[in-house]
């Protein structure tokens, strides 16, 4: 597989990276900053064995790169069968409240400018025949929660897009994978307490490439966080709105 | 909470991060897998925040001709082995664990059952990333920022952040090893054993049986190993073990004299090939085999007590030492006996020529009179005692058999006269402030 991975320098990014490399895929890297992707590059290479891992500067702040970013990532690699993105922004909702301006970055970012590097990827895909887009959304898009309004609200966006492209370019040869994490313990959910269930990186990126490989429209990781989110989904408005979760 | 492996913790948290430049910054000690026993790990007092290195652990370069790695701090041997037995190296010293950070094995200096031959895993170190206490990083090895270099191997974290580390793993001619295993009937045969076995294999270690005095004093099984040449070696290639794991802490210990005299005689009379092809896993880190091993030994936790006996005091100092552990009745369960060779260029390194024993003890009431007891041993024989495994040497005692720590405190004071970096071990054994 030869495939762009958007923010593999961190969590299960780069846990699913590091899985990919293993099995030999070709790999170029997409993130914001060079030093940290450089080294990320060499990491990849040292553990897959197998030649050379490119990179370039891409950041989700400024979407007039994306184009020449993916541009460099066909020409390295010679090909793209898969897009995965697992960057983002993400601030508690405590912090967003209180920092208006983070709030309004981070619902651009997560929504808005994901989209638009999504459109970007899946016209290349499309233009090669068909390909898979698999982008990390998350649990906190299923419904509207105290703890998650905002970031929630830009992640069920995400959500929705991605399951209106499947349906429009699934014919066409487009999979797309929707990827929910429920608690993972990472970098990103560092000092939070952790909910029951929390999982590792590294199992969930285990079950995100078996949903690329076979192209799942929609994988709950942790597994078990598709029974939680089934409860979650039925709960009546009246309870959601009592309970902190 | 944060803990040591033998569960003695204190109020504190960790950070973890990517970064660790971000989180070393300003940070008073960094911290690893928590594999070492007492408190090396745990952030002092007034400043309860440790930095974790665990999810820095990129591999930044690899030269397949030299064996020279850089990596960052928090890579792990468990990662290192599974990618590089497989093609032909292997770590050039491997403490009994494969949970430890390449920070961690720096910071204690680690050796293994090739300390004889290889020494500790300083002595590979080409040169560390080390951020020190004022906020600069300095990059230290054996030929340059000597002292420091030397400092901070076995310097138990105290005189920097450990960010990168470059050193040379070693080839192994194929991922299988040649293990022999012979019993020896008391602590003088052991000797001879370890001696003997010393002159032709790289790696040997000793299982001692402690509840036994008498004429079995000392009495237990030694294991010496190579690596398998290829003709000798299975063709297929190691398999990953599952690992069970101890899923909570027993409401009380199950190390206990009954339960510790019935293992033991289990593990010497056990029925074993002399000379058998084994998984590397099996002879490096038997123990790895059960997760979170350390509940076994109940809410009060254990401690290990590892000291060295210099040669210099004759072959009988061992002898000496386990009969006074029998005589207080010390069940240990692990007790784990190994000859080292000479002190390494670690200032504060634990290991020198002579006779290393390592015992694990579950925690009662007497336990610090029996680390006292055993300590006033170790200072009459010249010996000295392993920080990475203790929590309850008292200061007085570490001075006693630590001449070199005045040298060791003049390099760190030069690097960090305001003392920012410490530990609660620093403060328990060294004085600072806490």
């Amino acid at each position: 597989v030869k495939a762009v991975v958007f923010g593999a320098t961190k969590g299960m990014g780069r846990a699913l990276a590091r899985l990919m490399a293993g099995r030999g895929d070709a790999l170029f890297l997409l993130g914001r900053e060079a030093a940290d992707l450089e080294k990320s590059a060499r990491d990849l290479e040292v553990r897959g064995g197998r030649g050379a891992v490119g990179w370039a500067p891409c950041d989700l702040e400024r979407p007039e790169g994306f184009p020449g970013a993916l541009d460099a990532a066909e020409k390295a690699l010679g090909g793209l069968d898969a897009v995965i993105v697992t960057a983002a922004l993400f601030a508690t909702q405590d912090r967003l409240e209180a920092e208006p301006e983070l709030a309004r970055r981070l619902l651009v970012v997560d929504f808005a400018n994901t989209v638009a590097f999504c459109e970007e990827a899946r016209r290349r895909l499309l233009a090669r025949g068909g390909g898979t887009l698999c982008v990390f959304s998350s649990v906190a898009g299923e419904r509207g929660r105290k703890p998650v309004v905002l970031y929630g609200a830009a992640k069920a966006g995400l959500s929705a897009y991605l399951e209106g492209l499947d349906h429009k370019f699934h014919a066409a040869g487009l999979k797309v994978v929707c990827v929910k994490p429920g608690f993972v313990r990472t970098s990103m959910t560092e000092g939070l307490p952790a909910p029951p269930f929390a999982g590792e990186p590294e199992p969930v990126a285990a079950r995100v490439l078996k949903a690329i490989d076979r192209g799942t429209p929609v994988v709950y990781a942790p597994a078990i966080w598709a029974a939680v989110m089934a409860v979650i989904r039925l709960l009546p408005r009246a309870v959601l709105r009592k309970i902190g979760f | 909470m944060l803990y040591g492996w033998g569960r003695v913790g204190v109020p504190a948290q960790e950070v973890r991060s990517e970064d660790l430049e971000a989180i070393t910054k300003g940070a008073v000690l960094s911290r690893g897998l928590g594999r070492s026993y007492g408190d090396s790990s745990l952030p002092p007092p007034s400043r309860p925040t440790a930095a974790n290195t665990t999810l820095a652990d990129r591999i930044l370069a690899f030269d397949e001709a030299s064996g020279l790695l850089r990596a960052e701090a928090g890579l792990t041997v468990l990662d290192l082995n599974r990618l590089f037995v497989p093609r032909g190296f292997f770590v050039p010293v491997s403490p009994g664990t494969q949970f430890v950070t390449l920070g961690g094995m720096v910071a204690a200096d680690v050796h293994g059952a090739n300390h004889h031959v290889a020494g500790c895993f300083g002595a590979h170190v080409e040169s560390l990333r080390l951020r020190v206490a004022d906020g600069r990083i300095v990059e230290c090895g054996p030929d340059r920022e000597v002292d420091l270099f030397r400092a901070t191997v076995g310097g138990m974290g105290l005189t920097g952040h450990v960010l990168e580390v470059a050193f040379r793993m070693k080839r192994i001619p194929s991922p299988w090893l040649v293990v022999e295993t012979e019993r020896m009937k008391d602590i003088d045969a052991f000797m001879e054993g370890l001696k003997a076995a010393a002159r032709d294999w790289p790696w040997t270690k000793g299982w001692i049986d402690c509840l036994k005095g008498g004429a079995h004093l000392g009495r237990g099984v030694l294991f010496r190993a190579r690596w398998a040449e290829p003709h000798e070696a299975p063709r297929h290639r190691p398999r990953a073990r599952p690992r069970p794991g101890v899923p909570f802490v027993v409401p009380f210990s199950l190390v206990t004299p009954l339960t510790v005299r019935v293992f033991n005689s289990l593990v010497y009379h056990f029925p074993r090939r002399t000379r058998a092809i084994e998984h590397p896993e099996t002879f490096f880190y038997p123990l790895d085999v059960v997760l979170d091993w350390n509940r076994l030994y109940g809410p009060r936790g254990f401690t290990q007590y590892q000291c060295v006996l210099p040669s210099a005091t004759g072959p009988q100092a061992a002898r000496r030492f386990l009969e006074r552990l029998t005589r207080r009745g010390g069940a240990s369960m692990l007790c784990v006996i190994k000859d080292c060779g000479p002190e390494g260029a670690g200032v504060l390194s634990f290991p020198k020529a002579g006779i290393s024993i390592a015992l694990d003890i579950p925690i009662h009431d007497d336990t610090q009179s029996l680390v006292d007891h055993l300590n006033e041993l170790v200072i009459a024989e010249g010996g000295r005692i392993y920080l990475a495994k203790d929590a309850f040497t008292r200061p007085e005692h570490f001075r006693a058999m630590e001449p070199r720590l005045g040298e060791f405190e003049r390099i760190r004071r030069a690097w960090d006269p305001q003392g920012r970096i410490k530990s609660a071990q620093s403060v328990r054994i060294f004085g600072d402030a806490p």
